[in-house]
């Protein structure tokens, strides 16, 4: 039993989780302000641009920047130490998410990154992050 | 016509035994009794207050949805002025603000802006994520330890850009404790040094148990006034010379440069220019030291130092008691309290430094000073201007 915080999925989101349990990472797009963003929103942030369309991202990234949780909330606690990383996307959104390493202080910015996907509960599929 | 020019007329600051209030005091007690101690240091009481701004974190989401009006009522006053907005710990230099905007459009003459906190009393806070609705269901699954890993990732990038490193956090550390051995009222008074601050247990890297801000309780209360009704009251008035304030993001991944502080820039850009100052007018500075690379990137933002050369505005203990740029007088958040929103401690000391009261750590002729704070994970900030000189 999975007992740590889970999304809670909205309107907005529902795609974007939905996709992540068939293994697809979707980020959006607009085509008029050429622009790829993250997290899901029906307009585009900052502009508010309507032609939002959902498209697969590459899952590739590089790390942007990332921390070394020695401590954590009570539900982490037990998985330190872990590595939360802000991840820039190859199609430059960022999102923030886990490194799977057992080396977690060998982890740099800059490190190629690739996402895979961790089934937590019957509802939620987590995007995560290994090395490359 | 009276005059609409707003002044700051008192202050004051609960008193801490070990970080915690007095004989279990409740967080409303708290408050009252900064308000009281303030309005009675100024020459006021409750009689003459017509404005109320408070924020905070008690109670929610219980009477403390209606902050401003759950004190109203403890008070026993009717404002005919509120605010209960909440930017995080820097709210109440954007408070300030806002009762400057409020007294000089006639909407009230004298305004309490209030906090309280009994976080530590209650052992209430931990390092767990925010609920995971909204924004927060792509940030809390990853166990970021909250607030602190935000801060940590913003010094990893901030190293990794412009070489600073983790010596340079222990040098505020540092400087702050010398601050804070010069204040009775300050929680952490003992020795530390540098290696102590390096050898400190790594929470977060790569910030260490030292560049963390303590968590205490604690309560605060400002009184702004006019100049015209500060005639005839006991302090110095002091004028509100310039402020600014903006927020970018709530959620750390949608920071837009995580080693430079837009937000304080952006602040900062906007209180100088209103104030028609420089950076060489400023006297005295009371930074947001949330954490200890809170102030580094500070400093950097509001260009006391150039993007990643705060490091060498705070190397050789440059900040600490005799040195060239007095920071964080009280001891700060990392040494003196830290109950959750610590903005208006900034205010409390800076308005002291101003007035003359800081005994053994006041600092030379201060005439103007500058107070910082921050809010969220380097979400908002928001600058203040005040000084002694209306001209």
């Amino acid at each position: 039993m999975y007992d740590k915080p889970l999304p809670v999925i909205d309107s907005d989101s529902r795609p974007y989780w939905d996709a992540c349990k068939e293994g697809k990472l979707l980020i959006q797009y607009s085509k008029i302000a050429d622009k790829y963003f993250f997290y899901p929103r029906p307009f585009v942030p900052g502009t508010g641009e309507r032609d939002v369309e959902w498209v697969e991202a590459s899952g590739e990234g590089t790390i942007y920047s990332y921390t070394v949780a020695e401590r954590a909330g009570p539900a982490f606690q037990g998985d330190t130490p872990f590595i939360v990383a802000v991840i820039e996307l190859k199609e430059g959104p960022r999102m923030l998410s886990n490194i799977r390493t057992d080396k977690p202080y060998d982890v740099k910015i800059g490190d190629k990154v690739k996402v895979y996907f961790d089934r937590v509960s019957d509802e939620v599929t987590l995007p995560k992050f290994d090395l490359v | 016509m009276l005059s609409k020019t707003p002044v700051i007329a008192g202050v004051a600051d609960a008193p801490l035994k070990k970080g915690m209030v007095l004989e279990g005091a409740n967080v409303l007690n708290i408050q009252a009794n900064a308000a009281l101690e303030a309005l009675d240091s100024a020459g006021l009481t409750l009689a003459d207050v017509d404005g109320l701004m408070v924020t905070g974190v008690w109670a929610l989401p219980g009477p403390g949805q209606l902050m401003s009006i759950t004190m109203a009522e403890y008070l026993g006053i009717h404002p005919t002025f509120h605010d209960c907005t909440n930017i995080g710990g820097s709210t109440f230099e954007i408070f300030v603000a806002r009762a400057a905007m409020a007294i000089e459009a006639g909407q009230a003459e004298t305004v309490l802006i209030l906090y309280g906190s009994t976080q530590r009393s209650e052992q209430s806070r931990n390092l767990a994520g925010r609920s995971p609705v909204f924004n927060m269901q792509y940030e809390s699954h990853t166990g970021m330890p909250t607030p602190v890993g935000g801060y940590a990732m913003a010094m990893q990038r901030h190293m990794h850009e412009y070489g600073s490193t983790p010596e340079t956090l222990a040098e505020i550390a540092v400087a702050t404790r010398k601050w804070a051995k010069m204040n009775e009222n300050a929680t952490k008074r003992d020795d530390l040094t540098i290696d102590d601050v390096m050898n400190s247990p790594v929470i977060s890297s790569p910030l260490r148990l030292r560049d963390c801000c303590l968590v205490t309780d604690g309560g605060g209360a400002i009184v702004v006034t006019t100049k015209e009704r500060a005639k005839d009251l006991r302090k110095q008035p002091i004028y509100i010379k310039g402020y600014g304030e903006c927020a970018t993001h709530w959620h750390i991944a949608q920071m837009p440069d995580m080693a430079n502080l837009d937000v304080a820039r952006i602040a900062g850009e906007r209180a100088f220019k209103m104030a028609g100052m420089r950076h060489t007018d400023i006297d005295v500075t009371q930074i947001y030291d949330s954490f200890t690379v809170t102030v580094l990137l500070t400093l950097e933002a509001l260009g006391f130092a150039k993007a990643g050369e705060g490091k060498d505005l705070v190397a050789n203990q440059n900040t600490a008691p005799g040195g060239n740029f007095p920071l964080n007088t009280s001891g700060g958040g990392l040494s003196y309290a830290h109950p959750g929103m610590y903005g208006i401690f900034l205010l409390i000391e800076a308005a002291r430094q101003l007035w003359g009261e800081c005994g053994e750590r006041q600092v030379a002729d201060v005439k103007t000073a500058l107070c910082h704070g921050t809010g969220g994970t380097l979400s908002s900030g928001a600058t203040c201007i005040l000084s002694t000189e209306e001209g």
